[in-house]
């Protein structure tokens, strides 16, 4: 065990609980679930307008949290950090206030097949309604980009020309598990058309692994707070400050605005030009918190626990069901995280599910927001069982002796 | 208690009504989008009461015991009487207690039943 359970409430109480769906979100420590609740009882009071001391603190941790979190993934500066609702709202933003403006018809947008609904979607549309192209890399059998010659290096000519204007990709496969090499396919896109604007999908990668925005070389980057610890309701956007610049208002409104006249309105500056409204206070403040029960854990160990836990995982599994069992991205030469979606013939992922959660076991089924990639698979559904610091090889044990149960049901 | 019962598994295994009609009056297929599961049902009409029905497809145990009941009970009704069922009766037919996404995949079936009533009343008009 990596870390005790017993800093996360849930996994304490007599339920006995065992979690294994932290890809769709993780559980909280008890750290974060205290850095929200100080808040609310001591300093709830809005940020960025009072004058008195319990709205300056409110605004001294809320801006400390854009700090902490610039410093985490390696932003040079706190203003390219912008707080939304989640990892899919700052996708958006960047769809919306970017994408509108500088795509049109006949440009390129580029993603791929494995991306979760959240980096696939908003590019569709942007792509339908400016008219531009909408070009999806695919996978191979294994489930890699399709984008390796046979010797592993990287051939992106045929994908991105001089038309492309955005690349949109994942760093972590929330179906497959696997670890794209981002650093290198960037440069191998810069090297190509150096113009393109590359948008990194982080929301697997900034729980379990370190990510340096400036070392990637990517021009934005995305991750909601709910998978690494953090609460619900708080996503983040980095960007590099001269595109955020240039852009124009997502939303509009209160904070957002430095004048307002009847005839024209003056924007704030980077960040706050991007975050109108009255934010998610206690739950950026609640990020902060779980940047800092990261930091203490360390990623490092965090992904080498989880990698042990997904391979013990892997290996019971075909013990017990040998060829009857498919694991997705299973064949992939990429790294892994701790993530395993599979099938096993006979047994409708749903009854799997459901089988588990009657013995108090969470995993999850279906399409997991990433239908193009079950498509192309041929799976009509999947389920997933998902690790973080918290899980054990004892969860793992269960999971797998209770899923041998669910198959002499089903079969 | 388990939703599991062995007479939802009996008919998961052994599910009544499975096929496709050599003749029919209507045919639909329905999906749930969420897990990508897919019922085809057909059926014949006689004087207003459903004379034969079939269904094939794919699906968890829940959807396809469902559709085996449900077929199972439709069979010789009035169509008026089957337009009339509700999420209770099917309910009341598997006797389970269901969460709400296990609900959708339990009235699956209904829809698709229901679905095929109405495609007949839009040829007869
Ligand atoms: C890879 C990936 N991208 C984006 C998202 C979207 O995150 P959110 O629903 O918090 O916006 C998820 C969440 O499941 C994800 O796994």
């Amino acid at each position: 065990m990596l870390q005790q359970k017993s800093d996360f409430p849930i996994l304490s109480q007599k339920n006995k609980l065992t979690y294994l769906d932290s890809a769709a979100t993780s559980l909280k420590p008890q750290a974060v679930i205290d850095a929200m609740d100080e808040y609310y009882t001591s300093y709830s009071a809005n940020i960025h307008r009072g004058l008195y001391p319990l709205s300056e603190r409110a605004s001294a941790e809320y801006e400390e949290t854009r700090q902490v979190i610039a410093d985490f993934i390696g932003a040079r500066s706190e203003d390219e950090i912008i707080f939304t609702r989640n990892a899919t709202e700052s996708v958006n933003l960047v769809a919306y206030s970017y994408g509108r403006e500088h795509v049109q018809k006949g440009d390129e947008i580029v993603t791929t097949v494995i991306e979760h609904h959240a980096n696939f979607v908003p590019w569709q549309q942007l792509a339908f309604g400016t008219g531009a192209d909408f070009k999806v890399i695919d996978i191979t059998d294994q489930g890699d980009l399709n984008i390796f010659d046979k010797n592993g290096k990287l051939q992106l000519q045929d994908v991105i020309t001089p038309k492309t204007k955005i690349f949109a990709c994942n760093y972590v496969s929330n179906v497959l598990g696997t670890v794209q090499p981002v650093k290198d396919i960037i440069k191998a896109v810069r090297a190509i058309n150096p113009e393109v604007i590359i948008l990194i999908d982080a929301a697997q990668a900034v729980p379990h692994l370190e990510v340096n925005v400036q070392d990637l070389d990517c021009d934005f980057l995305v991750f909601s707070a709910h998978k690494m610890c953090g609460p619900t309701g708080v996503g983040v956007l980095w960007g590099r400050q001269d595109l955020l610049e240039n852009m124009s208002p997502f939303l509009f409104g209160g904070d957002m605005i430095n004048e307002v006249h009847i005839d024209k309105s003056v924007w704030a500056t980077v960040p706050h030009k991007f975050e109108a409204g009255t934010p998610d206070i206690a739950g950026v403040i609640g990020l902060k918190a779980a940047v800092k029960y990261l930091q203490d854990v360390g990623l490092e160990k965090i992904s080498k626990h989880e990698d042990e836990l997904a391979s013990y995982t892997r290996e019971k599994l075909h013990e017990a069901f040998g060829n009857a069992l498919s694991i997705v991205g299973e064949y992939s030469r990429l790294p892994h995280v701790g993530v395993v979606a599979f099938t096993i013939r006979g047994c409708h992922p749903h009854d799997i599910a459901g089988i588990l959660a009657e013995e108090q076991i969470c995993i999850r089924a279906g399409f997991h927001c990433a239908m193009p990639l079950h498509t192309r698979l041929g799976a009509k559904a999947t389920s997933r069982a998902s690790f973080y610091m918290y899980s054990t090889k004892e969860d793992a044990d269960l999971f797998v002796s209770k899923l041998k149960n669910a198959y002499s049901v089903l079969t | 208690m388990s939703i599991y019962q062995e007479l939802i598994l009996d008919h998961y295994h052994s599910p009544h009504n499975s096929g496709v009609l050599q003749k029919y009056d209507a045919d639909v297929s329905v999906a749930n989008s969420s897990c990508g599961d897919k019922l085809r049902i057909t059926l014949k009409v006689r004087q207003e009461k459903i004379t034969d029905i079939a269904f094939t497809g794919e699906g968890c145990a829940i959807s396809i015991a469902a559709a085996s009941m449900l077929t199972d009970e439709v069979k010789g009704k009035d169509l008026e009487a089957v337009t009339g069922m509700t999420k209770d009766d099917v309910l009341k037919l598997l006797n389970i207690q269901l969460t709400p996404t296990r609900l959708r995949c339990a009235l699956l079936p209904l829809e698709g039943i229901s679905k095929a009533i109405l495609s007949l009343k839009s040829t007869m008009l």
